[in-house]
């Protein structure tokens, strides 16, 4: 089916409109959208403009009331150091992170596409990411810890001093990232993977005939024809960095800590979105935040669209 | 074409609109709930008997007392065949999400164990039931409890909101393998003073506690305080706005006062120099060795540190003498009472907690009753001989001192301070998680060694008024 439609589709784009939907194929097709379309509107659209509504009130979530308060949690939020503190240790969270998980998974797609093609080796590169988020964080914390943690065992035979992986303020942030750098590399490369399949070998084959090195084909031929894949799992890979919460919640939390912590080194913006709704009961000032972040979150999204040129490939 | 994207959507305008009615549905429910004296000035009229059993749900969060808390709903239900009592507990850090979360929504508990922390949001939110009425109507004596506990629980309008259950306060636990090698005794501590500029001889005491990995101790020049085996003082766990098991017997034994009216003051003292000299005395202990590094305690807790045997004393509430006697403490441990500071006695917070009612209670009456049975000697007894925490009414309390000695355990280093009047209550504020919020990174820059105590309980103290006051 999708043949038939195709060509003309190329020629004539205005064509695809009038035969579908005069044929009733709407009709049919609303009823297949409709599951979806009302799971969406229940649990995104409408939550979503609640929240931009409540933002302008100051909610008290126990008593689960608010009175419209205009644009003063927006202006507070123009004067709160701390939501820029968050964005900031949110940024260098995500930078650290993401860097490391795409060049590992970049790495790890390359080689599992030039030596192996096992199921079961990609089942194991899920493995982690097959994990709740909650018990990979409270592992970590138990192998990590200063006094009892497995890891500072193995450092010590070496002569090490043991490592405060998550209660040294400048340690704690890249422990997290390399947590869950960990915990997502394996499903990343699955998705770098699968789009390395759909590089034509032809390619390989006709660079090896140039005396194209390994080195060469990776640069001038997988990278560049691997971009719109990359820019979809980029895209998807900050987005997701950028609202991590629950590793560092839990993480940070521990058993004597508090979120976040040590000294706030590690408080993300997502949890300073948590700690306003349900710590301080001021969920009008933390829909506010989210309010940001949503728009932050459009406007990085955006900007890498453009700048990877996602919709275009250079196979065409 | 036009025609069916415009039926699309009108239809997700009214999917919109039918959720939107939904929540609307929440609010009126909400909005009737508000008037918070309304259902309890109805409420105490004489109840009819229902026809059918009434299930009343409680919450509490310490697993540990769940059994004997059972004992007291079977006692009470079978006094009161038309009322059912379903327990439920839940963790600590889950029992306030839940909690909250049971408020939002319009449900949650019947009755709930509270905190003193929690409740006066609680109050301002208009979620808790005011007991006066039925005080009143049942001639419920308050004058019952420890002198403090019962008023701990009614605000500023003069309502009460819970009825005391039990209190807790402040004792060191030590390590009786590590205390018995060096040649140091309970009575050592007991006799012990101390103050925040050179700790006085209870420093000494955990100076001679703390041992290098060469086995030098902490009262010798060699003592190599970047390589420590064993800690003098343990430190129980991050130390936050109230320090309840770290630092707030040390502070309050120099006379230091958390607020200015307590409860309900609108003025903390976040910069008085006493706190920020007690601070201090533990950033150099830590610095110097003699005390667990705050970064070896915030991850997996002191006690687990203290239980590992890296710690040899460590300050600790009395809610925990199960833990330290229980199985996964694998030493025997006694109990001192915490150190006389220069205002010339020991200090101890004072906390209790109490059983409040959830204003969207259907069936108030039922919830009083409950209440009123868990407030009583019926119920306290019970909690006594459980022995896990020390109940309200001072009888019931003498039971659980009773039941520790009969298992051969002094517990007097707790009760010591009920009886010679050395108890300070637990801060009370409208915004105690905001405060906590500002004072616990705090403290933690300052017992990092990145902040200086005085500069940075200063700013800490504007921050905090600043919210106090608005």
């Amino acid at each position: 089916m999708t043949v038939a439609v195709e060509p003309p589709l190329k020629r004539r784009p205005q064509s695809w409109l009038r035969p579908v939907s005069l044929h009733g194929g709407w009709r049919s097709a609303i009823w297949f959208l409709l599951p979806a379309l009302i799971g969406f509107v229940a649990f995104y659209l409408y939550p979503a403009l609640r929240g931009v509504y409540i933002s302008f009130t100051d909610w008290n979530l126990i008593a689960n009331r608010g009175d419209w308060v205009g644009t003063d949690n927006y202006e507070r939020l123009l004067d709160d150091r701390q939501v820029w503190e968050s964005l900031k240790i949110t940024f260098r969270y995500t930078v650290i992170n993401i860097a490391s998980q795409t060049v590992l998974a970049v790495a790890i797609a390359v080689l599992m596409d030039r030596l192996t093609k096992s199921v079961m080796i990609r089942g194991i590169l899920l493995f982690p990411w097959l994990i709740p988020n909650v018990i990979v964080a409270l592992l970590w914390v138990w192998m990590l810890d200063g006094n009892l943690g497995i890891v500072n065992e193995f450092l010590g035979w070496f002569g090490m001093e043991p490592v405060r992986f998550f209660t040294d303020t400048d340690k704690v942030i890249p422990t997290l990232a390399g947590i869950n750098t960990w915990r997502h590399m394996g499903y990343t490369a699955l998705l770098i993977f699968a789009g390395l399949q759909t590089i034509p070998k032809s390619l390989y084959e006709a660079a090896a005939l140039d005396g194209a090195t390994e080195r060469q084909m990776f640069k001038d031929v997988t990278i560049p024809l691997l971009r719109p894949i990359l820019a979809l799992v980029l895209v998807i890979t900050i987005v997701g960095s950028l609202q991590v919460f629950d590793t560092v919640f839990v993480a940070t939390g521990g058993f004597g800590g508090q979120p976040g912590g040590p000294a706030n080194a590690s408080r993300v913006i997502y949890l300073y979105i948590y700690q306003n709704a349900f710590d301080f009961n001021q969920l009008g000032y933390a829909a506010t935040v989210s309010v940001l972040l949503v728009v932050i979150l459009l406007a990085i999204t955006f900007l890498q669209l453009k700048l990877l040129r996602a919709g275009e490939s250079d196979l065409a | 074409m036009r025609k069916t994207l415009w039926r699309l959507v009108a239809a997700s305008i009214a999917v919109t609109l039918v959720a939107a009615a939904c929540g609307g549905d929440d609010d009126d429910g909400g909005a009737v709930q508000q008037p918070a004296d309304e259902p309890a000035a109805a409420a105490p009229e004489p109840a009819e008997a229902p026809a059918e059993a009434v299930t009343i749900e409680y919450w509490l969060w310490d697993g540990n007392q769940q059994p004997y808390y059972e004992q007291c709903a079977t006692d009470f239900e079978a006094a009161n065949p038309a009322i059912d009592v379903e327990i439920v507990q839940f963790g600590w850090g889950d029992y306030w999400t839940n909690v909250t979360a049971g408020f939002a929504s319009g449900s949650g508990p019947d009755v709930f164990t509270d905190h003193l922390a929690r409740y006066p949001e609680f109050v301002a939110s208009g979620v808790l039931v005011p007991l006066n009425d039925f005080v009143a109507r049942d001639g419920v004596d308050t004058g019952a409890y420890f002198p403090g506990l019962a008023e701990l629980w009614v605000d500023n309008n003069g309502n009460r909101y819970g009825l005391p259950k039990d209190f807790d306060t402040i004792a060191l636990v030590m390590n009786s393998d590590i205390i018995g090698e060096a040649g140091v005794t309970a009575a050592d501590f007991a006799a012990a003073e101390w103050n925040p500029d050179d700790g006085g001889s209870f420093q000494q005491l955990i100076m001679q506690l703390s041992v290098d990995a060469n086995g030098n101790r902490g009262d010798s020049a060699d003592f190599d305080s970047g390589n420590v085996e064993v800690y003098g003082l343990g430190l129980e766990g991050n130390f936050g706005a109230f320090g309840q098991t770290t630092f707030s017997a040390f502070a309050g034994s120099t006379g230091f006062s958390f607020l200015d009216v307590n409860p309900f003051g609108d003025s903390a003292n976040y910069d008085d120099p006493r706190l920020a000299a007690t601070i201090d005395w533990f950033a150099r202990m830590i610095d110097e060795g003699y005390a667990v590094p705050i970064e070896d305690v915030e991850s997996l807790g002191g006690t687990t540190v203290f239980q590992n045997g890296s710690a040899a004393v460590m300050a600790d509430g009395s809610w925990k003498i199960g833990t330290y006697l229980g199985a996964d403490t694998p030493f025997p441990v006694e109990f001192a009472p915490v150190p006389v500071g220069p205002s010339g006695s020991r200090a101890s917070m004072f906390n209790g907690l109490a059983d409040s009612i959830n204003v969207n209670s259907d069936h108030q009456e039922e919830a009083w009753q409950w209440v009123k049975h868990l407030a009583s000697p019926a119920c306290q007894d019970i909690i006594g001989e459980g022995a896990v925490v020390f109940p309200a009414i001072p009888s019931s309390a003498d039971i659980a001192v009773a039941s520790h000695e009969a298992n051969g355990v002094d517990v007097s280093a707790f009760t010591v301070h009920v009886d010679e009047g050395t108890t300070f209550l637990f801060p009370i504020t409208d915004s105690a998680s905001q405060i906590e919020a500002i004072v616990g990174p705090a403290m933690q820059e300052i017992l990092r060694g990145q902040a200086d105590a005085a500069d940075r309980l200063a700013q800490v103290a504007g921050d905090v008024n600043s919210i106090l006051g608005s």
